[in-house]
């Protein structure tokens, strides 16, 4: 191995670093808030690149039905409840986003011929369709159960990622697809040539961790989430609505998902169920985090990256084999390190 | 549509257990799960099966095994017992056929399996005695691979497939033939399906610098590695297997993928067949009855395993029904004694020469070398 091949296989590792680490993010925020170990995460990456396909083959996204027909669902429980506890303020709210919503969004896919959008009105398109479906997912699988154990909710977790591969292969075929790139530049850097497309998912992810830390820091629905996160009861005391902190943050963990699988399309092909392990990957570097610090958790995941380069090298029949053996030394170091504290239910 | 067939074949089936004088044939496939690709074409293919065959009528029960091995044992002895199936067609996949042999080997059903590996009809094993199968072996295809290696003037060839049995087998069977072509293997890579970067083992493959690259993958994710070796600026040549042969693999492939070598089933390129081939006409019916209930373009190769096994079915059932009636012990074995005696058989893939120690029964004309020119499989002369 001589310095350009290290060099080549460090950007390899850093640019799938980079969106691993995107989604340890996510992970860690939904676990934080909700308790939910988000294996669904991987779904959303798929979906998004997958929609954003469909529509660059001038096809209708599957995710349209399925945005939809959660949409219907979600305003019958709501509805019916609302007019149960006579909160008639809540109808305009519930009917707006669950029916009208996406009603525009299909009427958008129908009228407008997204195929000949500009990309980054057909990206903004497939956004629109994927991210709502993050919140609404929540409210139909996770929120009667929000109060469950953490083993309940990870078992309705897994439920919910069998639906949505289920789905997908309903939806987009058992064939996978690839989007054109961002940017077709490539330079020469040194000796190493570094293609746009590589710069745009190294980029877009460290902004998008910039604006996630800035909305943390600076908003107030960042800190009510922060909030949720630390102390639930707390929140709740403050008048926080834990609700409201659950769908928050499951609107973020799709828009990242989605963002994610939009980003990763032009470099890899995408199928169905490419996202389920992707998603596993940016686990690994959130549990190296603990589940609980964002920093550590992205810098475990572009570990995670690079030692996946490295090891592809290597030993490419080992690959995966190394890159999950990494959460055994982790996890042994952590429970030797860090107190348990017995989860009160 | 294809939901109510299924449905209206179901409420068939459940009706038809008094009247006992219908054949029933079980499916067991790989719908969903790693292999749909390959199941999906193959179920859609079952639904174009003849629903009557020597005058007597057909019943087909589709299960559905998610590529899972378990599953797909389940299925069989959910048909073998509840459904008394007369023959079973499946699996998609080579580890669930090899799971079904024993099971289908107690109850004495004739099976035809969709799945390519040798190991399936191994004439050494007396409980293939009662299985079939239709894809060509592996090794039909690597000898072809090799052959035309050192014909293209090859010396060194560089390895990379799926790290699962696929993967494995070709690389078994390659390196087996490429000393008699006199061929280096100079790189063995691995990667996953589902892998969503192969420039580590594309790094390693060209500093071995090889003049031809061998890609053993299956469907689309078998474009990866040769896209990045594409990027990476490799120049030597690209041969592939013939688990790509399905439009997709051209549609994600695109411009990276021109030039390349495979072996195939002679359906891919059945309209180029010479008129003296009676391979052609037989393909070209199949595609055609598939196109028109999918649409232009949607076939796939892999469904003409499914409509083999249908051919193969089709041509023993009649002697069978001489011998015995359906559902009983004796014409399952009729069943199978005819299948074993089938001779000169055209279908889509190949003609089939079935004989005790053969239970594929291809030769020389069941594979072609194709090549991919401008967007389309071309055949290789």
């Amino acid at each position: 191995m001589d310095l350009q091949i290290a060099l080549l296989l460090g950007q390899d590792g850093i640019t799938n670093g980079a969106i691993y680490a995107l989604l340890s993010l996510a992970l860690v925020l939904v676990f934080a808030v909700t308790r939910v170990i988000f294996i669904p995460q991987g779904e959303f990456v798929a979906f998004g690149a997958l929609t954003l396909a469909s529509f660059q083959a001038g096809k209708t996204p599957g995710t349209l039905w399925l945005l939809i027909g959660a949409g219907v669902v979600v305003a019958l429980i709501d509805l019916t409840l609302a007019v149960r506890a006579g909160t008639a303020r809540k109808i305009p709210r519930i009917v707006g986003w669950n029916l009208l919503y996406p009603a525009a969004a299909a009427a958008a896919v129908f009228l407008l011929k997204p195929s000949e959008f500009p990309l980054l009105l057909q990206i903004v398109l497939a956004l629109a369709l994927v991210v709502p479906l993050g919140p609404m997912i929540y409210r139909l699988a996770f929120q009667p159960v929000a109060e469950a154990s953490v083993l309940v909710l990870l078992i309705v977790s897994v439920a919910v990622h069998l639906a949505l591969v289920g789905l997908g292969l309903l939806f987009f075929g058992a064939e996978g697809s690839r989007t054109p790139a961002f940017s077709e530049a490539s330079f020469d850097l040194g000796q190493v040539r570094v293609t746009g497309q590589t710069l745009w998912v190294m980029g877009a992810s460290l902004l998008l961790i910039v604006v996630l830390a800035l909305f943390f820091e600076r908003t107030i629905y960042g800190k009510a989430l922060r909030a949720t996160a630390m102390n639930r009861t707390g929140a709740r005391l403050m008048g926080i609505s834990t609700v409201m902190a659950g769908k928050l943050s499951f609107l973020l963990a799709a828009l990242i998902g989605a963002f994610s699988g939009i980003l990763i399309a032009p470099i890899t092909t995408v199928y169905y169920d490419t996202g389920f392990l992707i998603g596993l990957k940016g686990f690994v570097g959130a549990i190296v985090g603990g589940l609980a610090s964002y920093p550590i958790a992205a810098a475990g995941a572009v570990l995670v990256g690079l030692l996946e380069a490295f090891s592809s090298f290597w030993a490419s029949a080992f690959k995966e084999v190394i890159v999950f053996t990494l959460i055994i030394p982790v996890l042994v170091w952590r429970s030797l390190t860090t107190r348990h504290v017995e989860e009160d239910e | 549509m294809k939901l109510s067939k299924t449905a209206v074949a179901m409420t068939v089936t459940c009706a038809a257990f008094a009247a006992y004088a219908d054949i029933t044939v079980g499916v067991t496939l790989s719908a969903t799960g790693p292999a749909a690709s390959l199941g999906i074409p193959e179920k859609n293919t079952i639904a174009l099966l003849p629903t009557s065959m020597g005058g007597q009528k057909v019943n087909y029960i589709v299960l559905d095994d998610a590529s899972d091995t378990t599953t797909a044992v389940k299925n069989v002895r959910k048909l073998i017992t509840e459904n008394r199936v007369d023959v079973i067609i499946g699996s998609t996949i080579t580890p669930n056929s090899l799971a079904m042999i024993d099971i289908v080997a107690e109850a004495e059903t004739p099976t035809i399996s969709m799945a390519a590996s040798a190991r399936i009809v191994d004439p050494a094993n007396p409980k293939t005695k009662w299985v079939f199968k239709t894809p060509q072996n592996d090794q039909q295809m690597a000898t072809a691979v090799a052959a035309h290696m050192a014909g293209q003037g090859v010396k060194t060839v560089a390895f990379i497939g799926f790290n699962d049995a696929y993967g494995e087998g070709w690389y078994q069977e390659f390196i087996k033939y490429a000393d008699t072509y006199k061929l280096k293997v100079v790189a063995n890579e691995r990667y996953s399906r589902t892998d969503t970067s192969v420039t580590g083992q594309v790094l390693k493959i060209m500093a071995a610098k090889p003049d031809a690259v061998l890609v053993a993958g299956s469907g689309t994710p078998a474009a990866l590695p040769q896209v990045t070796l594409k990027e990476r600026g490799y120049a030597g040549k690209y041969y592939q297997t013939h688990g790509i042969a399905n439009n997709d693999f051209l549609r994600v492939g695109g411009k990276h993928v021109e030039g390349t070598f495979l072996p195939a089933g002679p359906m891919l390129v059945a309209a180029q067949l010479p008129d003296s081939n009676p391979i052609k006409k037989s393909s070209l019916t199949y595609i055609a009855k598939y196109e028109a209930a999918h649409g232009k373009g949607s076939i796939s190769t892999f469904g003409g395993h499914a409509w083999d096994a249908g051919a193969l079915l089709q041509n023993a059932v009649p002697t069978a029904l001489k011998k015995a009636k359906p559902g009983t012990r004796e014409f399952r074995a009729a069943l199978r004694d005819a299948l074993e005696a089938t001779k000169e058989l055209v279908g889509v893939h190949g003609v089939f020469n079935m004989s005790p120690s053969d239970h594929l029964g291809f030769d020389q004309r069941a594979r072609v070398m194709v090549r991919i020119d401008k967007g389309a499989w071309k055949l290789d002369k």
